[in-house]
């Protein structure tokens, strides 16, 4: 019995230890990985945690293994009587350096990467200033003058330096194969930069990761890096005015938008798409929600949470926050418009919204 | 007197509803802190269960983002304040006075005093559920998410007022127990003849003591910028909402070692008794306790290396912190060699207590990890950390506790825990967490950020959650075992004898159950493993019958005066006129207190 317990023992720690290793590999394909870094800086983080990695799997397996021996070797047996013993000052003193040691090890690589990683910026970074909100990301390109939300790109081997703040509650700002998290404090301004290292079509995954109220699990971002050609490419397009309606039901969601200053009247508030939203040369110039100049540019709505087809944003703007909980209910949040408009308006918004490359 | 107390306390019956309320003595108020920490226990596991549910597949629809947010709110204060805490508060008001051969602590009724506040402040955190107004903020409730333009309703009210009582709570506790370890211990018992339970306990009273008023502080002024406009945390109005993470991880992560060390401290009474030799470098033990103490007042800036702390304080938190994994590692190697050379016996008890070791070190190793600034900036707030502290909240703290339960329950009842009810209750445990617990590690790696009640799908976090929640599961039935397992004992005769595993410590010298006085004759200590020592040189305590023993008569006035905290807390979240018959409350029980013969 006793012999059996140990052995179920052993194979389970290591069978998780095993898988460990195995997972390793398949995790750094995943999306938003934390080990297959794309900058120097996600690279520098890396090298540390691959030492720290392995040092914990060497005391992992000593002290699990100094578990199953003791509890084997020194097990009550017949005719065995337990040693009367009460210390050993030598090797307590060996026991207090070999900590000691192992720390250092770690300590020392920590502490000559810490200057590195919150260094300023070198002088030809690309500046973007991100502001978190409840619960999306604004992104503005002081230099450029392009204001966008939830999603950016950037070009590779260039370094990029984000200027971050929050104008609410205090969110994260994370891209985990390009870096690790800084906070949004709203007060505070934080910095962050790196050089991305490689170009790809799809996004790189980001996500608030402090805790934010209700649609906290809805706060995403994407990041695309681009080659320097494509990133000029889109840095042009999106420096253009909103673009004019083409088709005809495109034009009446045009109308509807911009000639209503107020569908709803929220506390003798007037509130209509323009309140919030901004349409680069148009009269919408809301500061306080998404621009919506270029938003058929981009390939997600609701920060990072749907996609953005026509269907999800017929959704989205019949009833925010049944597609993402608390938009509506939050102060300043977006109506349900459903309760305003016909469907038919609805789908005509949206036509024009599409047509806003 | 009467006249002017018409609540004294007639009767001395030991039995009885009565007796349980006006009770002062230190092992009824401890079995007191035990039920109600073990039902809380139970509620929060629930709470665990649920978001595991949610969590099972992606895009979990079964609870809405609020209730969500709600539970894992609610999850984390329960644990901490409500189960970890008084159960283990349970212990040391048990086996303290015991362990030193007093026959109860300095102050009897201060000791009921937090009991009944500990239970007043418990109960009106929870009852923020009946009104649908839980906290759900984060166990920490970062500002200015917490203040009045982001959270509406009274739920972060209820957070203040709720951890205000408890705080003092364990202040009024700590303070007592400093005072009897201080004072009462029997002839003999010097300070390094103390068991090292002992000395964990008066480590942690001094941490509560310097800790909590720091919390108190951020509670107050967070009540006071919700209801009374100030903006202590609030940016627009000046404020620094980074005050609030100062202020609350100075308070949190001293709160840490409140949690483990009274399990560190059972452990290492458990481990000797087994293993049948002298625990290991008593004296290293005792300082490594000592140290981790003293240093975790300096570290709490490394729950805060995402906030743009600037390299030199990254640099320095993260040298402290790791400073505190060699004190730490001290004490397992000390365990380790505690077995070392010794004839183990693995009884229930001793099981938990190999197994704290080992869960304990897997938490303490990914402590270390995010030590390191760098790193940690991949694993802050993400499941990662939720590993991490499930391995040292339950791996260690919870495993700790249970591993008492299955040792102490002959001594506290008089009846043995079944032994292989426990081994399931042990592998359920075991099993179980390491299912629910390991895997976070692997979806911290992948990128699952915490306190999230959906993820999406292609993300390749569905199967490590899905593990987790069969983990949660198994816990959940290992938990059924041992209620079942309690049950069977309350229904068989009392038959524990005094000291059924050959122990060393004083509490074993007395019958099991203790009497009320715990011992007919003081002990006298010669040795810090008095029993033994007893036992190898043929010494019998003699026994004098005929000694006075004088023992403080019940008294109303501690629940009389929690009664008026209470009043006062239900004031803070509703209107201050109720606080003020409250405090009237609480000044008539002060008035009855302090007039109260005490014989």
């Amino acid at each position: 019995m006793l012999r059996f317990r140990k052995t179920t023992f052993f194979l389970f720690v290591n069978s998780i230890f095993s898988s460990f290793l195995f997972g390793c590999s398949a995790w750094q394909s995943d999306p938003q990985t934390t080990v297959n870094p794309k900058s120097d800086m996600a690279v520098l983080i890396q090298d540390l945690y691959v030492l720290v990695f392995w040092l914990s799997v060497g005391v992992f397996i000593f002290i699990m293994g100094a578990i199953v021996y003791v509890s084997i070797r020194f097990r009550e047996r017949p005719g065995v009587e337990a040693k009367q013993f009460h210390g050993n000052t030598k090797l307590e003193i060996l026991w207090t350096l070999i900590p000691i040691l192992i720390v250092l090890t770690i300590f020392l690589p920590t502490a000559s990467a810490i200057p590195k990683i919150k260094s300023d910026a070198p002088a030809n970074a690309l500046q973007i200033d991100v502001v978190g909100k409840q619960w999306w990301f604004e992104f503005k390109y002081p230099e450029l003058n392009i204001t966008t939300a939830n999603e950016i790109h950037i070009p590779v081997n260039r370094p990029v330096s984000f200027n971050i703040e929050s104008s609410d509650v205090i969110h994260a700002f994370w891209i985990p194969q390009l870096g690790g998290k800084v906070d949004m404090m709203p007060g505070h301004l934080n910095k962050m930069w790196f050089t991305p290292t490689e170009a790809r079509k799809n996004a790189y995954l980001g996500q608030c990761t402090e805790f934010c109220g209700t649609s906290h699990a809805n706060m995403l971002f994407r990041v695309f890096v681009d080659e320097q050609e494509d990133f000029d490419k889109w840095v042009l397009s999106q420096q253009q005015n909103g673009m004019k309606a083409q088709s005809e039901l495109a034009k009446e969601g045009e109308k509807l938008i911009l000639n209503n200053i107020a569908f709803v009247t929220d506390n003798g508030t007037a509130i209509g798409c323009v309140t919030c939203h901004k349409i680069e040369g148009t009269n919408a110039m809301g500061m306080l929600a998404p621009d919506l100049t270029h938003i058929a540019s981009r390939s997600t709505i609701a920060a990072g949470r749907y996609e953005n087809t026509k269907e999800n944003l017929i959704k989205w703007i019949s009833n925010p926050s049944r597609m993402k909980p608390g938009v509506s209910e939050r102060s300043g949040g977006m109506p349900i418009y459903e309760d305003y408009l016909t469907p038919e308006q609805i789908e005509s918004i949206v036509t024009y919204l599409l047509e806003l490359k | 007197m009467t006249a002017v107390l018409p609540l004294t306390v007639k009767e001395n019956s030991n039995s009885g509803i009565w007796s349980w309320l006006t009770t002062v003595d230190h092992k009824k108020i401890g079995t007191l802190y035990g039920i109600s920490g073990v039902i809380f226990f139970i509620l929060a596991g629930a709470e665990a269960l649920l978001i595991r549910t949610q969590l099972a597949a992606p895009n979990g629809t079964i609870i809405s983002a609020n209730v969500y947010n709600q539970l894992f709110t609610m999850h984390a204060l329960m644990m901490i304040f409500l189960g970890v805490m008084p159960m283990g508060a349970a212990f040391f008001n048990w086996l303290v006075p015991l362990m030193i051969g007093a026959r109860d602590v300095a102050f009897p009724r201060l000791n009921a005093l937090s009991f009944w506040t500990f239970l007043s402040g418990g109960l009106l955190l929870t009852s923020s559920w009946l009104f649908g107004e839980a906290p759900d903020v984060g166990w920490f409730a970062y500002a200015p998410l917490t203040e009045k333009a982001y959270t509406i309703g009274k739920a972060m009210d209820f957070y203040a007022a709720g951890l205000i009582l408890l705080g003092v709570a364990s202040t009024i506790a700590s303070l007592n127990f400093v005072v009897t370890i201080i004072n009462m211990r029997a002839p003999g018992m010097t300070w390094f003849r103390m068991p090292v339970f002992v000395w964990m306990i008066f480590v942690v009273a001094w941490l509560l003591i310097l800790s909590l008023p720091v919390l108190t502080i951020g509670l107050v002024q967070i009540y006071f910028d919700r209801n009374f406009a100030t903006n202590f945390f609030n940016p627009t109005g000046g404020g620094d909402p980074l005050l609030w993470q100062h202020l609350f991880w100075i308070f949190g992560h001293p709160e840490v070692y409140v949690l483990i060390l009274p399990s560190m401290g059972i452990v290492s009474e458990v481990l000797p008794t087994f293993a049948k030799k002298p625990i290991f470098g008593y004296s290293a033990i005792v300082f490594a306790g000592l140290s981790i103490a003293v240093l975790g007042f300096a570290v709490w800036s490394h729950h805060m290396f995402t906030t743009g702390l600037g390299p030199v304080p990254s640099i320095v938190f993260s040298a402290s912190t790791m400073a505190i994994g060699v004190p730490t590692g001290v004490k397992i190697f000390n365990w380790l060699a505690t077995l070392w050379g010794g004839s183990i016996r693995f009884t229930t008890a001793n099981l938990f207590s190999i197994g704290f070791i080992a869960l304990f070190t897997i938490g303490g190793i990914s402590g270390v990890m995010h030590a390191s600034p760098p790193i940690d900036t991949q694993q802050q707030d993400t499941y990662f950390i939720v590993a991490h502290i499930h391995y040292v909240l339950f791996g260690g703290a919870v495993f700790g506790i249970f591993s008492g339960f299955y040792y102490w329950w002959p001594k506290f009842f008089g009846r043995f825990l079944d032994e292989k009810l426990g081994k399931i209750n042990f592998w359920l445990f075991f099993i179980g967490m390491n299912l629910t617990f390991f895997p976070m590690h692997f979806l911290g790696v992948q990128g699952m950020p915490r306190r999230i009640y959906r993820y999406d799908t292609d993300l390749g976090w569905d199967m490590w959650n899905q593990v987790a929640s069969i983990g949660s599961y198994m816990l959940a039935v290992g938990m059924i075992v041992f209620l079942y397992a309690v049950w069977k004992a309350y229904k068989t005769e009392p038959n524990a004898p005094d000291n059924p595993w050959d122990a060393p410590t004083l509490e074993w010298a007395t019958s099991s159950p203790p009497p009320e006085h715990d011992f007919d004759v003081i002990p006298v200590v010669h040795d810090r493993d008095p029993l033994w020592y007893n036992r190898d040189n043929n010494i019998v305590q003699e026994q004098v019958t005929d000694e006075h023993i004088h023992m403080p008569p019940p008294s109303y006035y501690p629940l009389l005066l929690s009664i008026g905290l209470l009043v006062g807390g239900i004031g803070l979240l509703t209107t201050l006129i109720i606080s003020f018959v409250g405090v009237l409350l609480v000044f008539y029980a002060i008035w009855g207190w302090v007039l109260e013969p005490t014989s």
